[in-house]
């Protein structure tokens, strides 16, 4: 395993780059993070529009979350592989193809995770914003999201574990992200496939532990600050009683 | 200050108010008891809109609560609502909390809010516990930090739906001293309530409901001393003398052939 990386371990990181394009695990991070950033906004509007008062709204919503939710990523990574060069009347290069299908494919999960995390809330939160004649808006943006996100976090983690190694779909179509970089590494080392592989899985499942322990910390933040613990300066925050570490 | 003029209320087949009018002029403290299930709590959600009405007209100093178009926000601004479960935002200080309404929908400049906010919970008792959080409160302490949030929208017209209903019963006391106060400071108030003995000291008027419809409107004298409709007389007899049947205790004979039944043979 040490001479594979010892030999390929730029071509893991970074792919051809600087003498080709960006690939490897760079590629990957940024299609992941892209795709996260690109979803979540989206997801949100999503999100409240299915629970909005308004059937104009709620329907399309709807229809967005239920079908691309029966329908594997591969299929859409292939139709928008397919389609977009369509609409656009111009090819378009495999990363913004991928990059396209893993937003509007996460968008319809993450859209289910933000509308049970405001549905989650206690009705009186809402009803005593309202009351204090904040309008529908404002109630949602300064009362109920704040809330609703901090709830949301573990399972928006969960999704947002997914999506990376959702990434490693999209070689299929030719993106140099690192599954492609072990594909071709693989065709040369015939011999050493499962160390070759055993390094994919090292990198994903540490680029997930990353994000998974982040989000821990976010999390406990959160929580210490409503319950209305303020930590000294300079001491790093003690697991909490009962709480498996 | 509020006319309510026959307001009926379904929940799909079911009727939840029935017929219901009645006034609150400026300065009164009405209180609206009656057994659960009868509609109050309906009732005083419908005077801010919390609730639909199919039928008839609430108008608060004038303006119709339910008209379509209605810029509800802007009247539901100028009515404090004090709630059972307080619902105080979680995320945020006691002080955020107060000061919210006056910065997002009055527009008040952030100094000013938090001077506002400051002499409410100096009124309430609670100024050392700007910087805590809700969580951190106890239930009474909460339900006071929610009164100073609605006063915070200086509004005419404070309304409570069972203030004290989930206190512990010794912080019950802390949260009338509060509402008797401003009370005395001629708040117009409307207060769905349990507490017999507030009602008795600060009301002006009672009406007494029961399965959606009010039974009764009087003074609190008339009302505690005679009331008229039997559903009244019982539930003042079941709500002051908890566990006492209304009628005479059994004749001795009977409570011994009763005791002669239980004997094991």
């Amino acid at each position: 395993m040490i001479h594979i990386l010892q030999k390929y371990g730029m071509l893991f990181l970074v792919g051809p780059w600087p003498h080709g394009p960006l690939g490897g695990l760079g590629a990957t991070l940024i299609l992941a993070g892209l795709g996260l950033a690109g979803s979540l906004p989206i997801a949100l509007l999503l999100g409240l529009a299915r629970i909005s008062p308004w059937r104009l709204l709620r329907w399309p919503a709807s229809a967005w979350v239920y079908g691309l939710r029966g329908i594997p990523l591969i299929m859409i990574i292939f139709w928008a592989y397919y389609l977009l060069p369509v609409i656009i009347g111009d090819t378009v290069p495999p990363f913004p193809t991928a990059l396209c299908a893993i937003i509007v494919y996460e968008a319809a999960f993450l859209a289910e995770i933000v509308r049970a995390g405001i549905q989650g809330l206690p009705p009186g939160q809402m009803e005593a914003a309202r009351s204090a004649g904040l309008s529908y808006v404002q109630a949602m943006v300064h009362v109920v999201l704040p809330q609703a996100l901090a709830n949301m976090l573990p399972s928006m983690v969960n999704q947002f574990v997914s999506t990376i190694k959702a990434t490693s779909i999209v070689y299929i179509i030719g993106v140099q992200e690192i599954t492609y970089v072990a594909q071709q590494i693989n065709t040369i080392e015939v011999a050493d496939a499962l160390q070759t592989y055993l390094i994919l899985a090292i990198a994903y499942f540490l680029l997930c532990m990353a994000l998974s322990s982040l989000a821990k910390t976010i999390e406990r933040r959160l929580r210490l600050r409503q319950a209305g613990v303020s930590r000294p300066a300079g001491r790093p925050i003690r697991p909490q009683f009962g709480e498996a570490q | 200050m509020i006319s309510i003029e026959n307001v009926d209320k379904w929940y799909g087949a079911s009727q939840v108010l029935e017929n219901i009018s009645g006034r609150v002029e400026k300065g009164q403290v009405v209180v609206i008891c009656g057994p659960s299930g009868s509609g109050k709590s309906t009732l005083i959600r419908t005077i801010n809109a919390l609730e639909p009405i199919q039928k008839g007209t609430i108008r608060v100093e004038g303006r119709d609560i339910h008209a379509p178009n209605r810029n509800v926000n802007k009247l539901r601004a100028g009515i404090g609502f004090v709630f059972q479960q307080f619902n105080l935002f979680p995320h945020l200080t006691v002080l955020e909390n107060i000061m919210l309404s006056p910065l997002k929908v009055a527009r008040m400049d952030r100094v000013q809010a938090n001077q506002l906010a400051r002499e409410l919970l100096h009124k309430v008792g609670l100024h050392h516990k700007a910087d805590a959080m809700p969580a951190n409160l106890s239930g009474g302490q909460q339900q006071r930090v929610a009164i100073a949030r609605a006063l915070a929208q200086k509004p005419p017209l404070l309304l409570f739906d069972e203030p004290t209903s989930a206190l512990d019963p010794e912080m019950v006391g802390e949260v009338l001293i509060v509402m008797k106060q401003l009370a005395s400071e001629g708040m117009t108030m409307v207060v769905v309530t349990h507490e017999m003995g507030f009602a008795r000291e600060v009301a002006d008027r009672i009406w007494f409901m029961d399965a959606g419809r009010i039974l009764e409107e009087s003074s609190p004298e008339a009302f505690f001393t005679s009331p008229q409709h039997p559903r009244a007389r019982k539930f003042l007899a079941d709500i002051l003398h908890p566990g006492m049947e209304p009628q005479p205790p059994a004749d001795p004979p009977a409570a011994q052939a009763i005791r002669l039944k239980l004997q094991p043979q």
